[in-house]
């Protein structure tokens, strides 16, 4: 403190009581060098068999007297130097043993809490506490405090972020949910089933060590590449279902609760406003049964599904809720593109389509797999119009919508002019989209 | 919130007042064609007529051909460039071949940037580059005055403030 007159001041103002994270955290970083050893072994797999060879008892039992009350030491040093705030305003993290690092996350900025809790840490009764901010790359995350703090933290910051008063933040507790959807396990396994990447993953996975194996006849290329495609289609189908168990979609006055998980829990929140763009997305093979997927875009966050699959109606329902006063605007209403557009993108020119209504844009795309992207016109932060010269020759334009979730949404091959009065039309809708949106505080 | 001045909603609709590029931007960017595309040229010349024979030298042409070619391409692109203050957003118009319009509501700017390297600098010309929440959002103005640079970003800035809306 260069100044200790000004930090006393700011102090006496308004005390804040730093805490801990739980004390189950220094175990979790008592697995960083077990793990440095695994990632060593597996890079080089020869040099490690040989050093193993060497190794005798006494120098097992020496390195391991070394190591583990190295790594405790370590564990325990991180977490006795993490410390963390509530003040009315911030978050405020600070950490770090040699290299110092302070965080303060203004909470009226905050795009998404999650609550996660790996198998692990909900054996232990512990959770992850991940926030979204705009700008940052990495997740500020708090790991691991208990599971009820975590969760009462959460209502916490939400509160406070929704502008209740300060000293009754602390009151107003867990905002009561309603639940608006629920994904049957068994929907998720059919539609699991019928989603072309896991095919395609499994494929390869079956075929290409196979061949492999009868080109090269080495075990090594064959184990290098079967590992991987193995893992993928396993991720791609095993790893989704159990990602995507009991998905439950709710919604409170804190914003949009989504929990799911089978052996990680997830808990995510996003507050009112906050979404950006959503993309309902129904693959080929679903179509019959009338399933889609929704996806969504929040600023500064990574996760971006909304529903795995549902209902096309219940999905459009569960949409105008989170985008209030939005209605999906039914397929047909999307008008499509000219007939010349076959000379810039063939037999594809037809999936393209693209309307606005009085609350969003849309535009869709793909035949087989079709996609439609709603941006609501108060999250557009800018708007573009690209003309190449190949779509010069057709009099065809793209109109680009740039939104703050750094995702671009574009209704492609539109006739130039009717381009040119788009643009001039969407720029005077999205400013004046703004006026009726919702505060940051929503609830002040 | 208050958006639009209700006194500039009659010309709304008009045409915008285009305003194109100062000569600064051309001059510099034709004369740094002409010096490095030169110099590659006499060196090509020279190092072909004395190693392979006065013949070869003719290669020192293509440079020049791709001088001419730039010269006229630049001035295109150069007077392809203009932009617009609007009431309520910024226009920017660009490109010759890819055509490219951007439309940038002020309430939506988070940062305006005026920029000038030591060879703009030279040349006496500065850059504005609007920022908004997007990445994809490339709203650059290259080429103008400095003094124009400035009271464009202290303009920019103030509508912004006065228009300003979250994400």
């Amino acid at each position: 403190m260069t100044t200790p007159g000004v930090g006393d001041a700011i102090r006496e103002q308004r005390p804040v009581t730093e805490r801990r994270l739980h004390p189950v955290t220094p175990l979790r970083r008592a697995w960083a060098p077990v793990a440095v050893v695994i990632g060593w072994a597996v890079h080089d797999p020869d040099q490690a068999q040989r050093q193993l060879t060497r190794l005798t008892t006494t120098t097992l039992l020496i390195t391991l007297a070394v190591v583990v009350p190295a790594a405790a030491l370590y564990g325990f040093l991180t977490w006795w130097f993490t410390h963390f705030a509530v003040t009315d305003t911030e978050l405020r993290i600070r950490t770090g043993l040699v290299f110092r690092r302070s965080a303060h996350i203004r909470l009226e900025r905050i795009q998404a809490i999650d609550v996660t809790q790996p198998l692990l840490a909900r054996v232990a009764g512990v959770a992850k506490l991940k926030l979204d901010v705009v700008g940052t790359d990495k997740k500020d995350e708090l790991s691991f405090l208990g599971a009820d703090e975590a969760r009462a933290l959460r209502a916490e910051l939400l509160a406070r972020a929704a502008g209740f008063a300060p000293e009754t933040a602390h009151e107003v507790g867990e905002a009561p949910s309603r639940e608006l959807l629920r994904v049957p396990a068994g929907v998720l396994a059919v539609s699991l089933v019928l989603t072309g990447a896991t095919w395609g993953t499994l494929a390869a996975a079956l075929v290409v060590p196979p061949v492999l194996w009868l080109a090269t006849e080495s075990a090594w290329t064959v184990l290098a590449t079967a590992v991987p495609l193995l893992g993928a289609a396993g991720a791609s189908s095993v790893g989704r279902f159990v990602g995507e168990y009991d998905w439950t979609v709710g919604e409170s006055p804190d914003g949009l609760r989504i929990d799911h998980g089978l052996l990680d829990r997830t808990h995510e929140t996003v507050p009112p406003g906050r979404v950006q763009t959503v993309r309902i997305v129904e693959p080929l093979l679903w179509r019959r049964r009338g399933w889609v997927r929704v996806e969504l875009d929040v600023a500064g966050s990574s996760n971006s599904v909304l529903i795995p699959v549902a209902p096309r109606e219940v999905a459009e329902s569960v949409v105008a809720r989170v985008l209030p006063g939005v209605t999906v605007p039914p397929r047909a209403s999307l008008s499509g593109v000219p007939r010349r557009a076959k000379w810039c993108v063939p037999v594809w020119w037809r999936g393209y389509g693209f309307v606005a209504t009085d609350a969003v844009f849309a535009a869709r795309q793909g035949l087989l797999r079709r996609s439609v992207a709603l941006v609501p016109h108060a999250k557009v932060q800018s708007v573009r119009l690209v003309q190449g010269p190949w779509e010069r020759v057709w009099r065809l334009a793209e109109v680009h919508v740039d939104t703050g979730a750094d995702k671009t949404v574009t209704a492609r091959l539109r006739d130039a002019e009717e381009a040119a009065e788009l643009l001039r039309e969407q720029a005077e809708r999205s400013r004046t989209g703004r006026r009726d949106a919702r505060p940051d505080r929503w609830m002040a | 919130m208050e958006t639009g001045s209700p006194e500039n909603v009659g010309t709304m609709r008009a045409e915008p007042v285009w305003i194109g590029l100062p000569p600064g931007l051309l001059r510099m960017r034709r004369l740094l064609l002409v010096v490095w595309l030169g110099l590659l040229a006499v060196g090509l010349g020279l190092l072909l007529g004395m190693l392979a024979g006065p013949g070869w030298a003719a290669f020192a042409l293509l440079p020049l051909a791709l001088m001419a070619w730039g010269w006229v391409m630049i001035g295109r692109n150069w007077r392809s460039w203009r932009y617009a203050e609007r009431a309520d957003d910024l226009l920017i118009s660009r490109g010759v071949l890819w055509r490219e319009e951007t439309v940038v509501p002020y309430g939506r700017m988070q940062l305006v940037e005026v920029t000038s390297g030591p060879v703009e600098r030279r040349f006496g010309l500065a850059s504005v580059q609007l920022h908004t929440a997007a990445a994809a959002t490339d709203a650059t103005i290259p080429g103008l005055h400095p003094a124009e640079a400035e009271r464009l970003r202290d303009r920019l800035t103030e509508l912004g403030e006065a228009r300003s809306a979250g994400l």
